[in-house]
C-alpha cells in the first residue's frame, strides 16, 4: 500500500498559540479515513495547511510522494487534491452548470480559453451532464446556486471537488447542517465515491464517521492523540475521556 | 546647516498641520471603517470660515480660529445624522462613490459662492517675518502652527488615553456590539467623534490657508495627502499617523527644497511602496482588521 | 442523451445574440446618420462607453474597485499624440493600437501591484498611479507639453482612405467601428471559460483558488486588457480632438467613469454604453443651466444615487431603461441589476 497523503512533523502557531503540534500523518491508498476531534482541536487548520491556505511554520506536507508544501492552493488542486467545504462557499450568482463547468475546464486546463464561447466542447460538456446527473443536480442546473435548497448545495459542493478529478479528496463536515429528509443523499454521495479516491473526511458526526471511516485519526489540541482501526478508537479510554469530557462541558 | 534646519523646521510645521488636518480621517477610516474621501471638504468649510470672518467681518484671526472649528464640527455632525450614518454598514465602494460626490458638490458650491481664486487670509502682524533662534531662521506663523498643533496632538492623546470619553470611544471601536451591552451609546460617540475630526480638520483649514493656499479645489488636491497620511500611518493609534504626517511634511518640503525636478511623485511612489510592502501601514497593526 | 445535449444548449444559451441586441446596434447606427450636427457629443459618448466597457471589465466581472483608470486613458492619450505629433506612426488605426499595447504593458505591469492588496489598498494604490503619471507628465513637459497639453497634432486619413473633417464625421464612424469590434471581443471573452472564472474570482476568490482557477493569473489578464482598453479610448479621445492635455489622468475623470457605470450597471457590458449615453444628457442638460456648476449636479446624482440605493435605483427610476438591460443581459435579473455589493 502507498501512501496517499503524508504530513510530516506539521507545526503551526498563531501568535504564541500553537494550533498544530508536530504533526505526522498517514494517509493510505484508497482509504477512508477520519480526522476526528472536539472544537477547537484544530481540524480547520489541519484543512487549511493540507490545502495550501495556510503555510506552515515548520514540517513536510507530501502528496503521493511529492512534497506539495509550498505550492499554491490551485496547484494542489492540478496535482489532485481537492475539497469540499464545511460553510457553504459556493458561488451564489452562479448555477449549478456554470459552477461544474468552471471546474471542469481547469481541470482540463481549459479555464482560460478567452476566445472559445462556453458549451462548445463535447469533451466538458459530456463530463458536466454525467457530474450533473450522478450529484441529482440536472433539474436544478440553470438556477441560481443561492436558490437551491441546502441539500442540493451540500451536492454541488461535493461535485464540484469531485470534477477536478481528486485522487485525494478532503472532506470537511459534508452533511453539516443539512436537514434530516435530505441527508440521505448527502450520505449517498459520500458512500458513493469511486474506491481508487481517497478520502480524508474531518466530522463531528460520529454516526458518519463510524459507518463511513476504515481509520480514524484523533486531534486534540493540535496534536496527535490516538490512531487506528474505528473499533480499537472506539475502545480508547482517552478518547473516551475526551468525548465525555467535552459532552459534560456542553 | 542653518537652511537645512530652517527647512527641517518648515517640513515639522508642515507635518503638524497635515496630521490636525487629517486624524478626524483616520478616526472615520480606522475605527469607523468608512472610506471618506470629502473629508477634505470639512478642512475647506473651515478655512473659508476663517477667511470670511477676518477678511469681510473683521474679526481677529485667533478668535475666528476656534469659530472654524465650531462651524466644521456643526457641518460634520449635521451631516453625519442625516446622511453619513446610513452609509458605515455599506460596501467601500458605495463609501467611495456616495463621498466623490459630496466633493464634487462642496468645490462647485464654494467655487459658485465666493470665487474660484485663492483666498488668503489677513493675518496679524505679530505672525508675520521670521524670528533668529540660535542662528536658525524660523518663520513666527509656522512657529504658530507648531505650538497650536503640538497642543492639540498632546491634548487628543490625553482625551483618548485618560478620559471617560476616550475609553468608551476605544471599547465602541473594539468592539461596538459588546460596547453597547455595557451601556455605551454607539451611534452617539461615533457621531461625536466623526463631528471632532471634522472640527479639527476645520481649525486646520484655517491655519493651513496661508501655507497650502485656498481655493475651491482644495478638497480635490490634498484628498491624496489625507489618504497616504491614514494609510501609510495605520489607524489604530493617532501615533501612527502623527508620526507619518512629520515624515510627509518633512519629505515634501524637503523633496521641494532640494531637488524640485522630482517633483511629487516620490511622495506617491513611497506611498504605493510602503502599501505593498505593509498593507496596514507602517506603524498599523500587523494582523488584518 | 439528452442531458448531454440540454448541457451543451445552456451552456451557450448566455452567449447567444439577442435581437435587443442587435436593436441597440442600429440604433447606435441610426442615431449616427439622423443627427448629422451632434457628431462631436455622439464621439464624445462612444469614447467614454469604450472607456466605460474597460472599467465594467474589471469592476463588473472581477470586482476590482479602481480610482485610478484614468491611468491608462491618459497613456493611451499621451501615446497616439505622440505618435501622431512625430510622424512616427502617421496611419491611426495601427497608431490606435500601438497606443492601445502601451496602456497594456503599463496595466501588466501595475497589475502586480492591484492584485496584492484588498479593496481599500486596491483603491489607494490606483488612485497613487494615476496622480503618479499625472506628476510625470507635468514633470516631463518637454515631452508632454506640461499645462499646455500637446500641440499642433495633425491626424492623417483613417487607413488611408477617410480624412478627419471638421464637422466630425469621420471620427463618430471611427470611433463607433473601433467600439463595436472591441465590444465584439469583450463580448466573446466574458463568455468564455475565461470570463467565468473571473466571475467566480469575484464572488469567492479562495473559493476559485480551491477548484483550480489561478486567480492571480487571471486578474492579471483582465487587467491587462482592460488597461488595452483604456488607452485605445484615451488614444480615440487625442486622435478625434487633436487634443493631449494634463487632465486625461485627473481623478475627475475617474470619478466620472464610476459614475457611469453606476448609472448603467455593471456585469452585462452594455451598462458602460448606456451609462455613457445618460451620463453626457445629463451633463448636457446641467451645463446648460449653470455651464461653470455642473460639478455640483454630478456630484448631486451620485449622493443621490448610493443614498437611495444603486439596486433600487435600478428597480425604480430607471425603470424602462431596465425592461432594456433585462433583455440586453438575457440573464436573470439578479444579474443586470448592478451587484449591491462589490467588496
Amino acid at each position: 500500500m502507498t501512501i496517499a497523503l503524508e504530513t510530516r512533523n506539521l507545526e503551526k502557531s498563531f501568535g504564541g498559540l500553537r494550533v498544530t503540534r508536530d504533526l505526522s500523518l498517514k494517509v493510505m491508498q484508497g482509504a477512508r479515513h477520519a480526522l476526528i476531534g472536539p472544537n477547537g482541536a484544530g481540524k480547520t487548520t489541519v484543512i487549511n495547511q493540507l490545502t495550501g491556505v495556510l503555510t506552515p511554520n515548520s514540517g513536510r506536507i507530501l502528496l503521493e510522494g511529492h512534497d506539495i508544501t509550498g505550492l499554491s492552493v490551485h496547484r494542489r488542486v492540478l496535482r489532485g487534491l481537492s475539497r469540499t467545504f464545511q460553510i457553504n462557499q459556493l458561488y451564489a450568482d452562479l448555477t449549478p452548470l456554470e459552477t461544474i463547468g468552471l471546474a471542469v475546464s481547469e481541470r482540463m486546463g481549459r479555464g482560460g480559453d478567452w476566445w472559445r464561447r462556453m458549451g462548445t466542447r463535447d469533451d466538458v460538456n459530456a463530463e458536466i451532464a454525467e457530474l450533473l446527473s450522478r450529484f441529482h443536480l440536472l433539474d436544478v442546473m440553470t438556477e441560481l446556486t443561492s436558490t437551491l435548497p441546502y441539500g442540493k448545495q451540500r451536492l454541488l459542493e461535493i461535485a464540484v471537488a469531485i470534477a477536478a478529478k481528486p485522487r485525494v479528496l478532503l472532506l470537511d463536515e459534508p452533511a453539516a447542517g443539512v436537514p434530516e429528509s435530505e441527508r440521505h443523499d448527502i450520505l449517498a454521495a459520500v458512500a458513493a465515491l469511486p474506491r481508487d479516491v481517497t478520502v480524508l473526511l474531518i466530522e463531528h458526526d460520529m454516526d458518519l464517521v463510524f459507518s463511513f471511516a476504515d481509520r480514524i485519526s484523533v486531534l486534540v489540541n493540535g496534536g496527535l492523540l490516538t490512531e487506528g482501526a474505528p473499533d480499537e478508537v472506539a475502545r480508547d479510554p482517552q478518547v473516551r475521556a475526551v468525548y465525555l469530557g467535552e459532552a459534560a462541558d456542553a | 546647516m542653518a537652511s537645512i534646519l530652517t527647512n527641517l523646521f518648515d517640513g515639522v510645521a508642515y507635518g503638524m498641520l497635515l496630521f490636525v488636518l487629517a486624524c478626524g480621517l483616520a478616526v472615520t477610516l480606522g475605527l469607523m471603517n468608512f472610506v471618506n474621501l470629502a473629508h477634505g471638504a470639512f478642512a475647506m468649510a473651515g478655512g473659508y470660515i476663517c477667511a470670511v470672518l477676518v477678511n469681510n467681518s473683521g474679526w481677529p484671526f485667533f478668535a475666528a480660529l476656534p469659530l472654524a472649528f465650531i462651524g466644521s464640527a456643526a457641518i460634520g455632525i449635521a451631516l453625519e445624522r442625516t446622511l453619513y450614518r446610513h452609509l458605515y454598514s455599506r460596501s467601500h465602494l458605495d463609501q467611495v462613490l456616495f463621498s466623490i460626490g459630496l466633493v464634487f458638490m462642496s468645490v462647485a458650491a464654494v467655487d459658485y459662492i465666493m470665487g474660484s481664486s485663492r483666498v488668503f487670509i489677513k493675518l496679524p502682524a505679530a505672525l508675520e517675518g521670521q524670528i533668529d533662534l540660535f542662528g536658525v531662521g524660523i518663520g513666527r506663523y509656522r512657529l504658530m502652527i507648531v505650538v497650536i498643533c503640538g497642543l492639540l496632538t498632546l491634548g487628543l492623546q490625553l482625551i483618548l488615553a485618560k478620559t471617560r470619553f476616550g475609553s468608551r470611544l476605544r471599547a465602541a471601536v473594539d468592539d461596538p456590539r459588546a460596547a453597547s451591552g455595557l451601556g455605551i451609546n454607539v451611534p452617539q460617540v461615533f457621531a461625536f467623534t466623526f463631528a471632532f475630526g471634522c472640527g479639527l480638520a476645520g481649525l486646520g483649514g484655517a491655519l493651513s490657508a496661508e501655507i497650502l493656499g485656498l481655493d475651491p479645489y482644495f478638497p480635490l488636491k490634498f484628498m491624496i495627502y489625507f489618504l497616504i497620511v491614514v494609510t501609510v500611518g495605520g489607524s489604530s493609534s493617532i501615533t501612527g499617523p502623527f508620526l507619518a504626517s512629520l515624515l510627509l511634511g518633512i519629505a515634501d518640503v524637503a523633496g521641494k527644497y532640494y531637488v524640485p525636478k522630482v517633483g511629487p511623485f516620490v511622495i506617491y511612489t513611497v506611498m504605493i511602496v510602503i502599501l505593498l510592502w505593509r498593507p496596514n501601514g507602517l506603524f498599523g497593526r500587523t494582523a488584518a482588521r | 442523451m439528452t442531458a448531454l445535449s440540454d448541457v451543451s444548449t445552456h451552456a451557450m444559451a448566455s452567449a447567444r445574440c439577442r435581437i435587443s441586441e442587435v436593436a441597440f446596434w442600429v440604433l447606435a447606427l441610426a442615431c449616427a446618420f439622423l443627427f448629422p450636427s451632434r457628431y462631436l457629443i455622439m464621439t464624445d459618448i462612444v469614447r467614454l462607453g469604450l472607456f466605460a466597457l474597460s472599467l465594467d471589465l474589471i469592476l463588473g466581472y472581477a470586482g476590482i474597485v479602481s480610482l485610478g483608470h484614468a491611468a491608462f486613458f491618459g497613456v493611451g492619450a499621451y501615446s497616439a499624440g505622440l505618435l501622431a505629433l512625430h510622424g512616427i506612426i502617421n496611419e491611426p488605426v495601427i497608431a490606435l493600437v500601438a497606443a492601445g499595447l502601451v496602456a497594456a504593458v503599463l496595466g501588466f505591469l501595475t497589475s502586480f501591484l492591484v492584485i496584492r492588496g484588498v479593496d481599500l489598498t486596491r483603491l489607494m494604490v490606483t488612485l497613487g498611479i494615476a496622480l503618479l503619471l499625472e506628476a510625470l507628465a507635468e514633470r516631463f513637459s518637454d515631452i508632454t507639453g506640461g499645462t499646455d497639453g500637446l500641440q499642433g497634432i495633425e491626424m492623417q486619413p483613417v487607413l488611408g482612405l477617410f480624412a478627419f473633417d471638421m464637422f466630425g464625421r469621420t471620427g463618430l464612424f471611427y470611433s463607433l467601428v473601433v467600439l463595436f469590434i472591441l465590444f465584439l471581443l469583450a463580448r466573446r471573452v466574458v463568455h468564455s471559460p475565461f470570463g467565468l472564472s473571473l466571475r467566480a474570482i469575484k464572488n469567492n476568490p479562495l473559493r476559485a483558488a480551491a477548484i483550480g482557477v489561478p486567480v492571480n493569473r487571471r486578474l492579471i489578464a483582465i487587467y491587462t486588457l482592460a488597461a488595452f482598453y483604456a488607452g485605445i479610448a484615451g488614444a480615440l479621445f487625442t486622435q478625434t480632438t487633436a487634443l493631449a492635455s494634463l487632465d486625461v489622468f485627473s481623478f475627475e475623470r475617474s470619478a466620472d467613469l464610476m459614475l457611469v457605470l453606476v448609472i448603467g450597471g455593471t456585469g452585462y457590458l452594455y451598462g458602460g454604453l448606456i451609462g455613457a449615453v445618460v451620463f453626457k444628457m445629463l451633463q448636457e442638460l446641467f451645463q446648460s443651466i449653470t455651464p461653470q456648476y455642473w460639478l455640483f449636479w454630478i456630484g448631486l446624482v451620485l449622493v443621490v444615487i448610493v443614498m437611495v440605493g444603486r439596486a433600487r435605483i435600478h428597480r425604480w427610476v430607471l425603470f424602462v431603461p431596465n425592461l432594456i438591460i433585462r433583455q440586453l443581459a438575457g440573464r436573470k435579473a439578479a444579474v443586470a441589476v448592478p451587484e449591491s455589493d462589490a467588496s
